[in-house]
């Protein structure tokens, strides 16, 4: 097992964390977790049911506050006392969560710009440009072949494939450079599976980063380019694709589940 | 324009049973209904209902309900004319309504979002304290403000424009145009409709969900304030149950309206039609030589009918 050292890698990290620990009501949910992330790479972030993956990544998008533990964006350390969703996304973080976080009843341009609309200066939306993005962003990343989608749809009216769609097109439109997907593709069909892997390659490909976090071991060993095995807290194996078999990576898994 | 349709298909249909009731009104008793009289005393009484179903929408919109705000309206009410009564001055007493209207939705806002007990249910007790406190502080007697009648505050407030039309209407469409702009097109509405709709996918986006509710609770203790102000002034007094009859028609103009009460969507549009829809049926009633008896009645009757045709329409059956 080889950490990533920054050695081999000439530029800065994109994002950085340093002993990161959380506890909710008494639980360690997360205890010193450290890692870097670089640009242009995927990590796939692994782990069992209750591993803290979904604290931590809450943690870097800006919805929980750690109680110890420090962040890089940049090389530039983060303020966890403002940090919060807003900046992360003026850092360029964007996560696709694993809870619904559209508004069903809502048309899409609403749901695409929520929490960072176009306002002129008496703060009355721009809705024309609002829309006209939506559509792009239909166009581009949901795919209308011959659906009646537009930009005055409602959410509830979407497939589930759409709706992710809908929630990544909105990341990537944003200029991510870091992009977090928990558990992108648990309710998608295969197709919509394979738009949601070009999608991370696309962004690999413009130099953004990619967080995902699958229980499918098979597709974050096909996607990824470094794998971080979460347990109880705790980082308990980082391996680059080339150190490690997929077998390799599900067995490490089993024996860390049988452990219990 | 289908989808234009199809967007609208509420505010349409609305204003078509608002267009049928009148016909049938007109068809009924048409000395009363096709002379601009009976539309002018319209004008004088409705706006109250209307703005305050309008403020109380955008609250319905986040999801939340303030059963409140009749006695919110007494306790303002009482601090306008104590006030005016005291100093002389009505400006003054205005500013005073607005602050304890504002406090007292302050007060809901922070017993439903910091401490967490349900609006509904938060509501109901402060509105047993306010109705309870401006009966005690009043010592359970009216106050006469017929003095304030020919002062340039009254005609400010509810004047007759070239002595005809009662101001009260342009304060209401005031705030119909203010609140749709608000609701429609300001980040703020997007706020509220997404609060409504799913919090945790508000907060999940950066909304500051906390702030967005207590906002609209301090908004809807000021309107009602405002209205308490107008209500006195119209009437030239103040009296310890002031408020205490619009409650259900304010609901009922805002689910006649097409606002859903699960939050996420409304229209003000829609509530201020259901607010006229309320406010007409008893002259209709009554002008058609009926007993007054059958406006509870017809209330009932489009109320349960409205809500349901919603329902089916928005498939809200669990």
């Amino acid at each position: 097992m080889m950490m990533t050292g920054s050695c081999d890698q000439a530029s800065v990290p994109i994002l950085s964390l340093r002993n990161i620990c959380k506890r909710f009501s008494g639980t360690q949910v997360l205890n010193d977790v450290s890692f870097d992330i670089f640009a242009g790479e995927t990590i796939g972030l692994l782990g069992d049911n209750g591993a803290g993956k979904s604290t931590l990544i809450k943690i870097l998008a800006g919805v929980h506050r750690p109680d110890s533990g420090e962040m890089d964006v940049d090389g530039q350390p983060v303020d966890f006392a403002t940090y919060a969703i807003g900046r992360a996304r003026n850092y360029g973080i964007e996560t696709v969560f694993q809870e619904n976080s559209l508004g069903e009843q809502q048309p899409l341009w609403r749901n695409i710009f929520v929490g960072r609309e176009l306002p002129n200066r008496f703060g009355l939306l721009k809705i024309g440009e609002q829309k006209k993005v939506t559509m792009q962003i239909l166009r581009k990343y949901v795919g209308l072949q011959g659906k009646a989608i537009n930009a005055d749809s409602r959410v509830s009216t979407l497939s589930g494939g759409e709706r992710q769609g809908v929630t990544i097109g909105r990341a990537m439109y944003f200029n991510a450079r870091l992009v977090i997907l928990d558990e992108p593709t648990t309710a998608l069909s295969l197709g919509e599976v394979g738009r949601v892997l070009n999608f991370i390659r696309q962004l690999n490909c413009q130099g953004s980063a990619c967080i995902f976090i699958s229980h499918n071991v098979g597709q974050i060993y096909q996607i990824a380019d470094r794998f971080i095995i979460l347990d109880r807290g705790q980082v308990m194996g980082e391996y680059r694709k080339n150190e490690i078999a997929a077998d390799q990576l599900s067995n490490h898994l089993l024996q860390l589940h049988n452990q219990v | 324009m289908n989808s234009l349709l199809k967007e609208y298909h509420l505010q349409l249909g609305i204003t078509v049973l608002l267009g049928c009731l009148l016909a049938l009104f007109a068809l009924l008793s048409p000395q009363t209904f096709l002379n601009g009289r009976i539309y002018l005393s319209f004008l004088s009484t409705i706006p109250f209902v209307a703005i305050l179903a309008l403020g109380l929408t955008l609250l319905v919109v986040a999801g939340e309900l303030d059963l409140s705000f009749p006695s919110v309206m007494a306790m303002s009410g009482f601090a306008f004319v104590e006030s005016y009564l005291h100093t002389g001055s009505p400006w003054f007493g205005f500013a005073l309504a607005l602050a304890t209207g504002g406090l007292a939705g302050l007060i809901n806002g922070l017993i439903v979002v910091k401490v967490g007990v349900p609006s509904i249910i938060a509501t109901i007790g402060t509105q047993f304290f306010w109705r309870g406190m401006s009966a005690l502080l009043a010592a359970g007697l009216a106050r006469n403000i017929a003095v304030l009648r020919d002062s340039s505050f009254h005609h400010f407030f509810v004047g007759r424009l070239d002595g005809i039309i009662p101001v009260q209407a342009f304060w209401c469409l005031g705030f119909a145009i203010l609140f749709s702009l608000l609701l429609n097109r300001h980040v703020m509405g997007g706020n509220i409709l997404f609060v409504g709709d799913n919090i945790r996918a508000a907060r999940l986006n950066g909304i500051n969900t906390d702030r967005v509710r207590l906002l609209l609770f301090v908004m809807m203790g000021l309107v009602s304030a405002f209205v308490a102000v107008l209500i006195s002034l119209e009437m030239g007094n103040w009296w310890p149950t002031q408020g205490e009859g619009y409650l259900l028609l304010v609901f009922a103009a805002i689910f006649i309206g097409g606002t859903s009460v699960y939050g996420g969507r409304g229209t003000l549009y829609g509530t201020l039609i259901g607010a006229v829809i309320i406010g007409i049926i008893e002259a209709g009633i009554i002008s058609a030589g009926y007993s007054g008896f059958w406006t509870r009645v017809i209330h009932g009757f489009i109320i349960v009918a409205s809500v349901s045709i919603y329902a089916l329409i928005f498939r809200t059956r669990r």
